[in-house]
């Protein structure tokens, strides 16, 4: 979710609490305008882009100097409540409306507006929102381990606690985190490090494990919980803080030192309310998922089995190797949308337009520079590459871009890119699933508007999965697993759209294949573009689809080869089978018609199954 | 009546003819079974060359008069999918030999009872037995053999027979020929079995009557008209059975006299019951070289009929105009007789139908006494 976005939901839930009261049409009409001047207010950027923005997330401004104030929407209907005083004493003036509107509008809290949209960020239901929490921790540990270029081990201990509640903690040996950051870290919205840059990453908004210990606060009353060490050195601390909705801050309840057996670390313990559920939507089907993508991590799950008894779960680590670090990049030309080129030529540093292209996009050179210049001039505009990147006026700028969306400029690199790897993604599947085959294919890196992508798909075929039943469709994006929407995801459109019949994979039109077999498709990107905030299916741009399909189809060959052999040799045991059963009762009939002795006969029998062994053809 | 000597001399020739029809039966399937073994003593693969049974194989020839099968074969050739048939239908025809050789039957039902004693090769339900079944009847039919040679008898029987008839029906316990008189059952009928393939007649009559309703017959029999009109009376009882038509065919053949048709004025009656009677049906071509009578006419109800006898009527469903249409359309049959494609297109432009009892409007012995004489008196305005 991006900054802007984020301004639009608060504004819609400001003009929604302000509504609360009964209202009439004329006030749903009011609300309608003060939303729809929220939604003016805001940039024009895409929503799904976090942009090049550097401003701090938690201090929103508007992009546009000099443009509305930002504090709640303009004001133009009627104060809702009024009502009944406007109608008894004639009809009230919009000034004093206004007035009286004013008095009850105030900003809202991102924390605040998020305790009642917990749905926006999977918290919707208990079921949901215990494996919410644990995949936010889980996010968080990879990310951190392998920032810090540490094999991840993780240990995640569910407890239950009471009839519908839980206690998740999630504990990894990373490189801990500083004391001063603990608390904004895991009980403030949209604070992080993954936000602003253009890199390759499973969290990116700095809003999972605070929103989980939000809710988890809202839900029990109990605080999160964290135990974080930095080094030998120093001595492990123990924090317990809340958020504080209003104020979207930490307010911390306690701080200690401890002693703590890891060298470097942190451990997160939030206590929610939850239901356990096995079966797709499952911990340990999620957690199974993870070890899958990531064959370098080692998992350990407590699992409650009864009361006050767990069992334990090790998903070891199936490589030593660590994924190669993604290198960040900066935007490509193609991939800016104009509201977020508006807010770059406003906040970046560069003097002139020339150096603002080179210094702020990747793929900009100075040929590139030139040959704009070339298509500016010969569109009119009054633009140079000399020109103050602030000073350009939003009629140049917009044309500007539209420029820069037909000049020809080089795909961007592809180094921001960390794929799983085919072997990994193999050695994984063999390691988790119990089949006859795997295969795996990673395909060269493509590109959908200016954002680099990776597809990468496996398959597991035959062996102890079950056969007449629908194929499970692991699906990824930056090795995170993907739960719930499964409809709504380009993944699982592209797997039902493949014609596995071809590959003599039965499958019922217009559904997923019904096989003994597992897929695996991985999306890697520094953008992966979703269908919503919560992160749960990947949209359908036909760049991806394609490279999906390319992916699948390159998968389902392969398979299409091993099951050939198995359908062969499957017909060569039918055949003796048949020619053992069968060919006797021939040489009966024979005997019967013909009168043949039992010599003649068992002639006739032999010399047919002669002939019909050595015959290839069934 | 014929004479001792005579008769004695008729049976003999009766066996030495089953004997020889036996005989043909047993000869095919022993030289059928013999080109299989010696093929596979040869090292190579046996075939079974097969009708094509499609409706696109299926033509009408103008010359016979009837529906036949044209010469599309399709191979089947013993590889190790087939060998589960293969060995099916060799052992359903050895059953078929032991059937003749025993003078004995079996119906379908029979027949899949019997394979429950061959082990792996058995059918599991009779819908397998049947197919292997029909597969074998068309094999046989390219030789001119029916079903009922090979002792595959259907399930029903036929229609009743009254008139001037002796059947020679051979005893199955005994072989000893019957004797079965068709003037000598009172008002009840003689009773047409399923297999009829062994039956010999004898008779003087002019011509066979094939009536469509039970009623109509019976009031015929009961008042002896086959007496008077010097004919055999058949009950058909609708669609004639399998049974019913192989008995009036080679009654007809072996007597050389005609068939008439006595059936309703409808759709269903002309283009069902009497096409089906006298050419067969498109769906069963290789069965109507043994089941259609060529010699047979439509005696009435005529379209014309309703209007000269002024006879009641209903008006006609739309199942029956579409019946009509489509038989107008695309029969051969109807397409071929110019005065049939009139007839029928007289019935549509009247919208009625009238049965053969309406004529008991006008008495119920009208029938006897007036219409079938005066019929009968102008055999040549029968329609084809």
């Amino acid at each position: 979710m991006s900054l802007t976005s984020i301004q639009n939901k608060t504004r819609r839930a400001a003009a929604h609490v302000q509504l609360e009261v009964p209202f009439g049409p004329r006030e749903a009409a009011a609300a309608d305008a003060a939303e729809a001047t929220a939604v003016l207010a805001a940039p024009r950027g895409h929503v799904d882009r976090p942009g090049g923005s550097e401003r701090s997330p938690a201090a929103p401004r508007s992009p546009r100097s000099g443009g509305r104030p930002t504090t709640g929407p303009t004001p133009r209907g009627r104060a809702p409540g009024s009502r009944k005083a406007a109608s008894a004493a004639g009809p009230a003036s919009p000034e004093s409306i206004a007035q009286a509107m004013a008095g009850r509008q105030r900003e809202i809290s991102i924390a605040e507006f998020f305790a009642k949209n917990r749905h926006l960020l999977g918290f919707d239901n208990p079921a949901k929102a215990l494996l919410t929490t644990v995949k936010e921790a889980v996010d968080n540990s990879l990310d951190a381990c392998e920032e810090a270029g540490i094999l991840p081990e993780l240990l995640v201990e569910l407890t239950q606690l009471a009839e519908d509640r839980f206690r998740v903690a999630v504990e990894d040996n990373g490189p801990g985190i500083v004391r001063a950051q603990v608390p904004k870290i895991f009980a403030k919205l949209l604070y992080g490090s993954k936000f602003h840059s253009m890199k390759q990453s499973r969290g990116q908004q700095g809003i999972g494990i605070s929103a989980a210990g939000m809710y988890g606060l809202l839900t029990t009353g109990k605080p999160l919980t964290v135990i974080s060490r930095t080094g030998s050195r120093t001595k492990a601390r123990r924090f317990q803080v809340a958020i504080n909705t209003k104020q979207n801050a930490p307010d911390i309840q306690l701080e200690e030192e401890i002693e703590w057996e890891r060298e470097h670390g942190t451990r997160v313990e939030i206590t929610l309310q939850g239901t356990y559920k096995k079966g797709r939507h499952s911990i340990d089907g999620y957690l199974l998922q993870v070890s899958v993508a990531n064959p370098h991590a080692q998992i350990t799950y407590a699992a409650p089995v009864q009361e006050g008894e767990s069992e334990r779960i090790v998903y070891d680590r199936t490589s030593d190797r660590l994924p190669k670090e993604p290198k960040e990049i900066r935007p490509h030309p193609h991939g800016v949308e104009l509201g977020v080129f508006l807010k770059m030529l406003q906040g970046t540093p560069a003097r002139n337009l020339q150096s603002f292209l080179q210094q702020e996009f990747s793929r900009v050179g100075k040929k590139v520079v030139d040959d704009l210049f070339a298509a500016v001039r010969q569109a009119g505009l009054a633009l140079t590459p000399r020109t103050r990147p602030r000073s350009v006026s939003s009629e140049d700028a917009e044309a500007l871009h539209r420029l820069i969306g037909q000049a020809k400029i080089m795909a961007p690199p592809t180094d921001c890119l960390s794929p799983i790897g085919e072997d990994l993604l193999i050695a994984a599947l063999q390691k988790r699933v119990r089949a006859d085959f795997y295969t795996a294919v990673t395909r060269p890196p493509a590109v959908y508007r200016g954002n680099p992508f990776q597809i990468e798909a496996a398959l597991a075929y035959g062996g102890e999965l079950p056969g007449d039943e629908l194929i499970e469709v692991y699906r990824y994006a930056n090795r995170v697993p993907l739960q719930y929407q499964r409809g709504a995801c380009a993944i699982t459109k592209a797997v039902v759209e493949l014609p596995w019949r071809n590959y003599k994979i039965p499958q019922s039109r217009g559904a997923l294949p019904a096989a003994p077999m597992i897929l695996v498709v991985n999306i890697a990107s520094v953008w992966v573009p979703f269908t919503s905030e919560s992160k749960e299916a990947v949209a359908h741009y036909p760049e991806i689809l394609t490279e999906i399909r390319r992916a699948l189809q390159e998968c389902g060959r392969r398979a299409a080869l091993h099951i050939n052999r198995h359908i062969r040799a499957a017909d060569e045991h039918k055949k003796r089978s048949y020619i053992q059963k069968y060919i006797p009762h021939i040489g009966i009939a024979l005997q019967e018609i013909l009168g043949l002795t039992d010599q003649a006969r068992d002639k006739t029998v032999a010399a047919l199954t002669d002939t019909l062994e050595r015959s290839r053809k069934m | 009546m014929p004479t001792k000597g005579d008769s004695s001399a008729r049976i003999k020739e009766i066996r030495r003819n089953n004997e020889r029809l036996d005989g043909q039966t047993v000869g095919l399937i022993k030289s059928t079974a013999d080109d299989i073994n010696k093929r596979i003593l040869r090292r190579g693969k046996p075939e079974l060359k097969l009708p094509v049974r499609s409706l696109a194989n299926v033509t009408y020839s103008t010359d016979k008069g009837f529906f036949e099968l044209g010469r599309q074969k399709k191979l089947r050739t013993l590889t190790v999918n087939t060998v589960k048939t293969f060995a099916q239908t060799l052992r359903l025809m050895g059953l078929s030999k032991a059937l003749v050789e025993t003078r004995d039957f079996a119906t379908k039902r029979d027949a899949y009872y019997q394979s429950k004693n061959w082990g792996d090769a058995m059918f599991h339900e009779q819908d397998e037995s049947d197919a292997v079944m029909d597969d074998i009847e068309a094999l046989f039919s390219t030789h001119s053999i029916s079903r009922e040679q090979l002792r595959f008898i259907p399930d029903e029987h036929g229609g009743a027979v009254a008139g001037d008839l002796i059947v020679y029906d051979p005893d199955i316990e005994t072989g000893e020929i019957e004797r079965i008189d068709c003037t000598r059952f009172g008002s009840g009928a003689y009773s047409i079995p399923s297999l009829v393939e062994h039956l010999s007649f004898e008779t003087k009559a002019k011509f066979i009557l094939a009536i469509e309703t039970g009623g109509m017959f019976q009031r015929l029999q009961s008042h002896k008209f086959w007496k008077k009109a010097n004919c055999i009376l058949v009950s058909m009882s609708g669609v004639p059975t399998r049974s019913t038509r192989r008995f009036i065919r080679r009654l007809s053949e072996q007597a050389r006299i005609p068939v008439y048709a006595f059936v309703d004025c409808d759709p269903y009656g002309i283009s069902n019951i009497y096409r089906t009677l006298k050419v067969g049906s498109g769906n069963a071509a290789h069965i109507n070289q043994f089941f259609c009578a060529p010699a047979a006419r439509f005696l009435g109800v005529t379209p014309q009929d309703i209007k000269d006898y002024k006879l009641p009527t209903h008006p006609l469903k739309e199942v029956d105009v579409k019946r009509a249409r489509d038989a107008l359309k695309n029969d051969p049959f109807f397409r071929e007789h110019r005065s049939w494609a009139k007839a029928l297109e007289m019935l549509v432009k009247m919208g009625v139908r009238a049965e053969q009892q309406a004529l008991a409007k006008w008495g119920l012995n009208y029938v006897i006494d007036e219409y079938l004489p005066a019929k009968l008196k102008d055999p040549k305005q029968f329609l084809p």
